[in-house]
């Protein structure tokens, strides 16, 4: 078995169990935010329970459309609170109060750990597969399903092997990884499979690092993504307080669909064009491409080393004349962290603006929407067609280094060592 | 009933734009369906219209506002070389039928009349005279739609 399959067979009390197989799993954690959650808190008394299965494994976090953007999205946090309030919720976390995007804020908060089976309600719950657990996103109806019952369906994925080698040059992270896979295997690439990141690569790559490839693995169309577990994984998990590990290996003999070897060394910073997250172009070959705005955040790209590559690509510099560049730590704890840095005082003195913990311009909600013609490169994860606002709005995606080099230099830039490296 | 078609790689954000998720009422998200690929739609479709679409049709985002802005459009059937999985989960939970059909999504026209026997799986291009068949679905999953969606499912295996 692929070690997803071994998370799913544990969760469903078999010993084994086969791709394409239908099974019932338990679950360890139901994940909501303030978009999907009010569809599913409608959906949940047709379930014929009054309570949740578990007022410890639901969290609900507002993080699309907070700090409210408008009097509707205002009103689906107070059914979200008011949801929280009478089920007697543990994990709901107000705006402000150590609240955050979630998928930055369930591993920081140690609510995730190594083998366990999570479902949420936000296509990139895969993220916590950066953690070694089974971590996939579904829609409110399943949420509803998982908060009423503890379990729900699932059909076993297949999985495709991505063998990591080499050590990653100077500016090459995490986004550059998975925009490079989606690139050679398209959008649909890996649908309704698993991507397992394996290889002696993993090791050298960072647990924001891992964050951010897990992360992207539903733009490859996967149900989920997910890394071995090793000393940075415990580490990681240690110091975040969550429960103790349970750690599952891919059997040796696995079977897999394919298998892809990358050689991080060869995978320079990578930028994919509009308006698919495929339509990638290693940035020394992006041409002249000037931007209107920079967005540098989102569950992709929110963590304190995506601040601190972005501050150190913007450094005693200023953002071009005309372009808006809009920084958003994923959590309030991040937030700190980057304020005592003086990654902040980086950021405002070059010109930038920092945004509270929100979603927010990812997906077109608030704090930095796109006029007509309007063209934007950022370190989130979709630039499909409207995304992050006008209908001919465009988005180019990028690494938080990319990204502040880019706003530094009114046009997609590559940071200046690999410029230099690359000879332009 | 008339067909709309669609390339590949249709997205969630094209089918319901995230400057209308401050709702969720099924009417009013209906209103702004495709809004982004095909401004007309909302306006024209009528009941028992199709879509039918390429590959990887409905990715992206997992939000059940898509499907759901879908099914209250009118639409009886989204017909599609293949979907992606969220999509695919959300629409078998709220009951909007779909059909996987390859052939079907290649050769139907936009505009033609189609009939879909959903049990059957059998499509039926009206104009052309093409049939197709599509994949059936897997008996738990026809048993869930028969039952109306994911709720009724799991409350009537517990009864």
């Amino acid at each position: 078995m692929t070690m997803t399959q071994k998370i799913l067979a544990a969760h469903s009390g078999r010993e084994n169990v086969r791709a394409g197989e239908l099974i019932m799993a338990k679950l360890d954690l139901v994940l909501g935010n303030d978009i999907t959650s009010p569809v599913a808190i409608g959906e949940f008394p047709k379930f014929g329970r009054k309570h949740v299965f578990d007022r410890g494994k639901i969290a609900l976090v507002p993080d699309h459309f907070t700090p409210n953007k408008d009097i509707k999205a205002a009103a689906q946090c107070a059914a979200m609170r008011s949801f929280a309030k009478e089920q007697g919720i543990a994990n709901y976390f107000e705006v402000g109060h150590d609240c955050g995007i979630e998928h930055a804020l369930l591993p920081e908060k140690g609510l995730v750990t190594a083998g366990d089976l999570v479902i949420g309600a936000d296509s990139h719950t895969c993220t916590c597969g950066a953690l070694g657990a089974f971590s996939t996103g579904v829609g409110s109806t399943d949420m509803a399903a998982g908060m009423a019952a503890g379990e729900t369906w699932f059909r076993v994925p297949a999985a495709i092997k991505v063998v990591l080698k080499g050590w990653p040059r100077k500016w090459t992270c995490g986004k550059d990884v998975i925009l490079h896979l989606i690139g050679m295997i398209g959008v649909d690439g890996a649908r309704y499979q698993s991507l397992e990141f394996s290889g002696d690569g993993v090791s050298r790559l960072s647990m924001d690092d891992r964050f951010t490839i897990a992360n992207m693995a539903i733009e490859a169309g996967a149900k989920n993504g997910i890394f071995p577990v090793d000393e940075k994984t415990l580490e990681y998990l240690g110091e975040h307080g969550a429960r103790p590990p349970r750690i599952f290996e891919a059997d040796p003999g696995a079977e897999y669909s394919r298998t892809i070897e990358i050689d991080l060394g060869e995978i320079e910073p990578t930028v994919a064009f509009p308006h698919l997250p495929s339509n990638t172009v290693r940035v020394g070959d992006v041409g002249d491409v000037p931007i209107d705005q920079a967005v540098i955040g989102s569950c992709t790209n929110g963590r304190l080393s995506d601040l601190r590559a972005a501050a150190e690509a913007m450094r005693g510099k200023s953002v071009a004349p005309g372009v808006r560049c809009i920084v958003i730590p994923a959590t309030q704890r991040i937030y700190l962290k980057a304020m005592e840095e003086g990654l902040l005082k980086t950021f405002v003195e070059a010109g930038c603006v920092v945004s509270p913990p929100t979603c927010g311009p990812c997906l077109g909600g608030h704090m930095g929407i796109l006029a007509k013609g309007e063209r934007c490169i950022a370190t989130t994860n979709r630039n499909f067609v409207g995304r992050m606002g006008h209908v001919e709005s465009e988005i180019y995606l990028a690494s938080p280094a990319v990204t502040a080099a880019s706003a530094v230099a009114g046009r997609i830039a590559a940071p200046p060592s690999a410029s230099e490296e690359a000879g332009d | 009933m008339k067909t709309y078609k669609y390339g590949n790689d249709v997205d969630t954000d094209v089918i319901i734009p995230a400057r209308y998720l401050n709702t969720s009422d099924p009417a009013e998200l209906a209103a702004h369906c495709m809004e982004d690929i095909d401004p007309g739609f909302a306006k024209s479709v009528k009941p028992g219209d199709m879509i039918v679409a390429g590959r990887n049709f409905g990715c992206g985002s997992s939000r059940e506002h898509a499907p759901l802005a879908i099914k209250a459009s009118g639409v009886a059937c989204v017909i599609a070389e293949n979907f992606a999985r969220i999509f695919y989960r959300n629409a078998i939970n709220i009951a909007l039928p779909i059909l996987e059909c390859p052939e079907a999504a290649r050769q139907i026209n936009p505009g033609d009349d189609v009939a879909v026997d959903l049990e059957k799986g059998e499509i039926d291009d009206l104009t052309t005279g093409r049939k197709f068949l599509a994949e059936p679905f897997p008996p738990f999953m026809v048993e869930l739609v028969a039952a109306g969606g994911l709720a009724a499912y799991l409350k009537g295996k517990r009864e």
